[in-house]
C-alpha cells in the first residue's frame, strides 16, 4: 500500500495547494511539502528490506486483458531516485518560497510543481512498464506547463513548446519500444523484463527496441542531437530548472537505461549507440557552455554535457562503468541543483544573467559566493568534492575500453578534453560573477544576500557535496551500493570508495584537466575570438522552421485530401477502396473456383442482358435526368426478377415495392431540380472517373465469381432446421427477421425511423419553388390530378390494403411480412397522394405520420420487453414460449406484435419522407403554375 | 450463369461509381441507388445462386440460404432510406444554395482571391 500512496501523494497535495495560496507564500510552501515529508516517511520502512538486496512490490489489477496494472516496485535504484526526487523537491519548495514575489500565482506553481513530483516518482516506482510510459508522458506535459509558467513571455512559450515536441515525440518512440519489448517477453512487468535479457536481446526486433526505448531516453535526457531544447527550457523560473533540467526530469532517461540496463545492455549496438552519443553529448554540451554569457546557458550545456558524461559511462557496459554513472547521477543532481539555485539567487538580487554585466558579486554576498564557490569546484571536479570521485572513476572507466588500435586513445582523450573544458567554463563561473572587476551596470544595485532562508537548500546540498568528497564510503556508500546492485541486477563489482586511489593514469588525467582548464581560461579572450569566427545556429529558429514546414506540408496534403470538394472525396474513397481490393485480389490467381460456371437459360441471360445495358446506358445518359431515372426503374425491376429467379421470393417483393417508392421520390425531388446536367468535367476528369469505374465495376466482377465458383459454409443450417420447431414458421427469412435476428430488425426499423425524421426536420421550414417548366421549354400539364387516374386509384386504395393485410399475416409462413406488407400500404397511400393531391388525401387519412413511425417502434419495443414478464431476456424467441401452457397460439401472436411494429414503422418512415417533399412548395406556387400552364 | 450475374454486378458498380463523381446531386444519387443494387445483389449472392430453392419449409427439398437474404432484405428498406436521405439533402441544398452542385454554392467553389489592397484595407 505505501508505494502507490507515495506517488499519489503529490498528486493530492497538486490538488490542495491552490487552496493554501490565499494563505500566502510560507503557508502553501509549507502544505506543500507534507505530501514530501510523509512520502519520505512512507519510503523509510522499506530501507531494511532494500539492504539486504530485496525488492518490494505492491500491485493492483487494472486492465489485466491489456497487460497494464497498477504495480509499483521498490528497489535500490527507484529508491535513490526517490530520494532525489523528494529531498531536492523539499529544497526546492523552500527555495521557491522565497524566488518567486507574492504576486505571482504561487498557488498554480505549486501544484504544477507536486503534480511534477508525483509523476516524476511514478516514473521511477512503476513496475509496469506501460503504467511508467503513462507518467513518462506525464513529466513531460508538466515540464511543458512548468516551462512555461511565465507563459506572458514568448520565448517561454517557444521553450517549452519545443521541450513538449521533443520529449514527447520521444516518447512516442519510447511507447513503441516498450511495446515491442512487451510483446517479444509477454508481459510488461519488470520482473519479467529483467529476466528476459537474453531473450530480448537474441529477438530479430531487438535492435529496432533498443533504437525506440533509447530515442525516448535520449531526447528526454538531452543528448546529442537532442539536446537544444533544454537550454531554451531555461526560460523556465529558476526552481523549475534546479529541480526538472538537473536534478530530476532529465535523469528520467538515464533512469530508464539503468532501469533496462539488464534487459538491453551488453550487446554492440547499445555500446555503440549510447557510448557514442554520451561522447558527442559530453563534448558538445562542455564546449559550448564555456562561451555562453547567461549564467543559466552555462549551466544549461554543462548539465547536457554532464548528462553525456552519464550516458557514455552506461554506454561503456562495464559493470563498474555503472557504478560510477549512478554515483554520477548522484553527484550531479546534488552540485548542479545548488549552483542553479546560487544562479536564481544572484538573478533574483542583481536582476540579470549576463556574466558580462555581473562581475565582483564576492564583495556584496560572500555566503554565496563561498557556496557557489564550493559547487562550482565540485563540477569542475575539484578534489576532496563529490565531482572529483565519479569524475576519477569515469576516468578510470574510460581507459578500461577495448577498443582496437588507435580508437582505444578516442575515450580516455575525449575525457580529458570534456574535463579540460568543464574546469574552464567552472572557472568562468566564479571569477566572471564574484571577482573578474566591478558589476557593470545591473538593474538592481548594490545586490545583497538573499533572505537567509533562500540560502538553506543550497547549504544543505553544498554541504552533501563535501561530505560525499570526504567520506564517501559512510556517506553514500550503502546507498551507491544498493541502487548499482538493482541496476546491474546481478553482483556488484568490487570498488573502492576513498579520496585517492595513490597517483595512477586517472589522477594525472585529472591533473591535465585541471591546469589544462585554468589555463584555457585564463587564455579565454582567445578561444572567444574563434568560437565568434563561427555563424552561431540557432536552434530554436532552426527548430521553428522545421515544425512550420511540418505543419505547412500537413495543411498542404490535408487540403489536397480535404479541399471541400464531394467530388474529391468520393474519388479519393472509391480509388482508396480499390487499391486496398487489388492486393488480395490479384494474389487470388485463379477467378473460376473449383465448382465451375453452371449453365444459364436463355430468360435469364436475356434478363441479364438488359440489366447490364441498362445500368451502363444510366450512366452514359445521365445528363437527360428523365431518361436516367427511367433507366433507373427498369434495372431495380430487373433487379427483383432476379431475386425472384434465384430463389428469394421476399427479397423480389420487398424490392419491387421499394422500387416503387424510390422512382416516385427521384421523380418527386426531379420536379424541384433541372432535368438537365450541364457538362462541367473536363474531358480527361471524365476519362479518369470512367476508368476508376471502370477498374471498380471489373473487381467487383472478379470478386463476385471467385466467390460464386467456390464451395462455402453456412451457418444457415440452424436457421433452416429451427425455424419450425423454435420460431413457428415455416419463411425461414421472416422467422430469422421477426425471432432469431429481431434484435437486428429492431435497430434497422430505428434507423429508418431516424432517418425518416431527419428528412422531416431537414425538410422543415424549407421553401423551393418548382421551376416553371422542365427546362427544355415545355410547360407544366395543366391537368396536375388526372381524372382517370384519380378514378382507378380511389377503389385501389382498399383492395390494396387487402392485400397488404394478407401478406402480413401470412409472412411468417408464406413470402410476405411486415417489410413487405408496410411497403404495400405505403405505396396505395403514396398513390393516392399522387392521384388527388395533397390536401384531399391529407384530409382523409388524418395521421400524423411522426405517430405512426413512435406506434410501431413501441410495438415492436413492447413485443420484445414482453418476455421480460415471462422471466426470459429481451426478445426472446418463441421456443421458449412453447414450455408454457398457452402454447401454439401465443408464439405466434408475440412474433406477430413485433412484425406489426416493423410494418407501422415502415409505413411512417415512407409516408414521412415523401409528404415532406411533397410540401415542400407552397401551395400558392403550385397553383400559380396550373395557371400559367 | 455466374459469370453473367458477376457481370451484371460488375456494371451496376462501374455504373454507379462513375455516376458517385459526379459533379450534380441528382446522378449522385442516381449513382448511389445503382451502387446499393449492386451492393445487395453482391451480398444475396454470397448465399449462392440456386434455381426453384426457396426457404419456405416444406416447399421444396433444396433449400437456398436464408441468411443473406434476411440480411439483404433489411438492407433494401434501409438502403431506401438512405437514398431518401440523400435525395432531401440535396433538395435541401438546392434551397439553401440556389444551385445542385455537390459542393454547395458556386461562389465556395471558386473563392475570389483576396488582393494585397483588400487585405490591407481590412487592417
Amino acid at each position: 500500500m505505501s508505494l502507490p500512496l507515495v506517488v499519489l501523494l503529490p498528486f493530492l497535495g497538486a490538488l490542495a495547494a491552490p487552496l493554501f495560496a490565499q494563505g500566502g507564500r510560507t503557508a502553501i510552501a509549507i502544505a506543500s511539502s507534507v505530501p514530501a515529508i510523509i512520502a519520505l516517511a512512507a519510503l523509510y520502512p522499506h530501507w531494511s528490506t532494500l539492504a539486504d538486496g530485496g525488492v518490494v512490490l505492491h500491485s493492483y489489477e487494472w486492465l489485466p486483458a491489456l497487460g497494464i496494472s497498477f504495480s509499483f516496485r521498490l528497489d535500490g535504484l527507484s529508491l535513490l531516485f526517490a530520494l532525489l526526487i523528494l529531498v531536492i523537491g523539499l529544497l526546492i519548495i523552500l527555495y521557491a518560497r522565497y524566488y518567486l514575489k507574492a504576486k505571482e500565482n504561487v498557488g498554480k506553481f505549486y501544484s504544477l510543481l507536486l503534480c511534477f513530483m508525483g509523476s516524476m516518482l511514478g516514473i521511477v516506482l512503476s513496475s509496469n512498464l506501460l503504467l511508467m510510459l503513462v507518467f513518462w508522458e506525464l513529466t513531460s506535459l508538466t515540464s511543458f506547463l512548468l516551462i512555461s509558467f511565465w507563459n506572458h513571455k514568448q520565448d517561454a512559450r517557444r521553450g517549452a513548446r519545443m521541450a513538449l515536441a521533443v520529449t514527447g515525440g520521444g516518447g512516442l518512440a519510447l511507447m513503441a519500444g516498450i511495446l515491442i519489448i512487451g510483446n517479444i517477453v509477454g508481459s510488461f512487468e519488470l520482473d519479467d523484463v529483467l529476466a528476459a535479457g537474453d531473450l530480448i536481446k537474441a529477438h530479430s526486433l531487438y535492435p529496432v527496441a533498443l533504437t525506440l526505448v533509447l530515442l525516448g531516453a535520449f531526447t528526454k535526457s538531452a543528448q546529442f542531437p537532442f539536446h537544444f531544447w533544454l537550454p531554451h527550457a531555461m526560460q523556465a523560473p529558476t526552481p523549475v530548472s534546479a529541480y526538472l533540467h538537473s536534478a530530476t526530469m532529465v535523469k528520467a532517461g538515464i533512469f530508464l537505461m539503468a532501469r533496462l540496463y539488464p534487459a538491453l545492455a551488453g550487446t554492440e549496438q547499445w555500446f555503440y549507440m549510447v557510448s557514442f552519443t554520451g561522447m558527442a553529448t559530453l563534448l558538445i554540451g562542455a564546449y559550448v557552455a564555456m562561451f555562453k554569457h547567461d549564467l543559466k546557458g552555462l549551466l544549461a550545456h554543462s548539465t547536457v554535457s554532464h548528462l553525456g558524461l552519464i550516458t557514455l559511462l552506461f554506454g561503456m557496459g562495464t559493470k563498474l562503468a555503472a557504478v560510477a554513472a549512478v554515483f554520477h547521477v548522484i553527484n550531479h543532481a546534488t552540485f548542479k541543483a545548488s549552483l542553479f539555485m546560487a544562479a536564481g539567487i544572484i538573478d533574483h538580487e542583481t536582476g540579470t544573467r549576463d556574466m558580462r554585466r555581473i562581475n565582483g558579486l564576492w564583495r556584496y554576498m560572500p555566503h554565496t559566493a563561498t557556496l557557489a564557490m564550493v559547487a562550482a569546484a565540485s563540477m569542475a571536479g575539484v578534489p576532496l568534492l563529490n565531482g572529483f570521485l565519479s569524475k576519477e572513476m569515469f576516468f578510470a572507466e574510460s581507459l578500461q575500453l577495448n577498443l582496437p588500435g588507435f580508437w582505444a586513445w578516442v575515450p580516455p582523450l575525449v575525457a580529458t578534453l570534456a574535463g579540460i573544458f568543464a574546469v574552464a567554463y567552472s572557472a568562468r563561473f566564479i571569477h566572471d560573477v564574484f571577482f573578474n572587476g566591478k558589476p557593470v551596470d545591473l538593474p538592481i544595485y548594490p545586490p545583497h544576500e538573499p533572505p537567509r532562508y533562500m540560502k538553506i537548500p543550497v547549504e544543505i546540498l553544498v554541504f552533501a557535496c563535501i561530505m560525499v568528497g570526504v567520506f564517501p564510503a559512510i556517506s553514500v556508500g550503502p546507498l551507491l551500493y544498493t541502487a548499482a546492485a538493482a541496476t546491474l541486477g546481478g553482483p556488484v563489482p568490487e570498488y573502492h570508495l576513498t579520496i585517492a586511489h595513490g597517483f595512477n593514469l586517472p589522477l594525472v588525467m585529472s591533473f591535465a584537466a585541471f591546469f589544462g582548464g585554468l589555463l584555457m581560461y585564463s587564455q579565454r579572450q582567445r578561444f572567444f575570438d574563434f568560437h565568434a569566427r563561427f555563424k552561431e545556429i540557432d536552434e530554436k529558429a532552426v527548430f521553428e522552421g522545421v515544425v512550420s514546414w511540418l505543419a505547412s506540408t500537413a495543411n498542404r496534403l490535408t487540403f489536397f485530401i480535404e479541399n471541400g470538394s464531394l467530388q474529391r472525396y468520393a474519388a479519393l474513397l472509391v480509388i482508396s477502396v480499390v487499391a486496398v481490393a487489388i492486393v488480395p485480389l490479384t494474389s487470388l490467381g485463379v477467378f473460376v473456383g473449383e465448382n465451375g460456371l453452371s449453365p444459364i437459360d436463355w430468360p435469364t441471360l436475356i434478363g441479364i442482358a438488359i440489366l447490364i445495358l441498362c445500368a451502363l446506358a444510366t450512366a452514359v445518359m445521365h445528363r437527360e435526368r428523365f431518361y436516367a431515372l427511367i433507366l433507373l426503374s427498369v434495372v431495380g425491376l430487373l433487379v427483383s426478377l432476379g431475386f425472384a429467379r434465384f430463389s428469394a421470393p421476399d427479397l423480389a417483393m420487398t424490392q419491387l415495392s421499394v422500387e416503387v417508392v424510390t422512382i416516385v421520390l427521384l421523380m418527386l425531388a426531379l420536379f424541384y431540380m433541372p432535368s438537365w446536367t450541364p457538362i462541367e468535367s473536363s474531358t480527361s476528369r471524365r476519362v479518369r472517373d470512367a476508368a476508376i469505374a471502370l477498374v471498380a465495376g471489373a473487381g467487383m466482377t472478379l470478386v463476385t465469381l471467385a466467390m460464386l465458383t467456390r464451395p462455402f459454409t453456412s451457418i444457415s443450417e440452424y436457421f433452416l432446421d429451427n425455424s419450425k420447431p423454435g420460431g413457428g414458421g415455416t419463411n425461414v427469412v421472416n422467422v430469422i427477421l421477426v425471432d432469431f435476428r429481431g434484435f437486428d430488425t429492431l435497430g434497422e426499423i430505428t434507423v429508418l425511423a431516424i432517418a425518416a425524421l431527419g428528412i422531416y426536420s431537414m425538410l422543415k421550414n424549407t421553401v423551393l419553388t418548382p421551376p416553371p417548366g422542365d427546362g427544355q421549354g415545355h410547360a407544366w400539364n395543366r391537368d396536375a390530378y388526372p381524372l382517370m387516374l384519380r378514378q382507378i386509384a380511389r377503389p385501389m386504395l382498399p383492395l390494396a390494403l387487402m392485400v397488404s393485410a394478407y401478406i402480413f399475416l401470412r409472412g411468417h409462413n408464406m413470402p410476405g411480412g411486415g417489410f413487405i406488407a408496410g411497403l404495400i400500404t405505403a405505396v396505395a397511400l403514396i398513390l393516392q397522394y399522387i392521384a388527388s393531391g395533397m390536401i384531399w388525401t391529407q384530409y382523409r387519412v388524418p395521421f400524423r405520420y411522426h405517430n405512426v413511425i413512435g406506434l410501431g417502434l413501441l410495438f415492436a419495443v413492447i413485443a420484445g420487453a414482453a418476455s421480460y414478464a415471462f422471466g426470459y431476456p429481451f426478445l426472446t424467441s418463441t421456443f421458449d414460449y412453447i414450455k408454457w401452457p398457452v402454447v401454439g397460439k401465443f408464439e405466434v401472436a408475440s412474433a406477430l406484435v413485433f412484425d406489426l411494429g416493423v410494418y407501422l414503422t415502415v409505413i411512417g418512415a415512407t409516408l414521412l419522407a415523401l409528404v415532406s417533399i411533397g410540401r415542400l412548395s407552397p401551395h400558392s406556387a403550385i397553383k400559380s403554375i396550373k395557371e400559367s400552364a | 450463369m455466374e459469370l453473367a450475374f458477376a457481370l451484371a454486378i460488375g456494371a451496376l458498380t462501374a455504373s454507379g461509381v462513375y455516376l458517385l463523381l459526379r459533379a450534380r446531386t441528382f446522378p449522385v444519387v442516381i449513382g448511389l441507388t445503382l451502387l446499393s443494387y449492386g451492393v445487395n445483389l453482391f451480398l444475396f449472392s454470397s448465399g449462392r445462386l440456386a434455381t426453384g430453392g426457396q426457404p419456405i419449409i416444406g416447399s421444396t427439398s433444396q433449400y437456398s440460404d436464408p441468411l443473406p437474404q434476411a440480411l439483404v432484405l433489411t438492407a433494401i428498406v434501409i438502403g431506401f432510406a438512405m437514398t431518401a436521405f440523400v435525395v432531401v439533402l440535396a433538395l435541401r441544398n438546392l434551397a439553401d444554395n440556389e444551385d445542385d452542385h455537390v459542393d454547395g454554392y458556386q461562389s465556395e467553389r471558386t473563392p475570389k482571391l483576396k488582393t494585397e489592397e483588400a487585405e490591407v484595407s481590412e487592417k
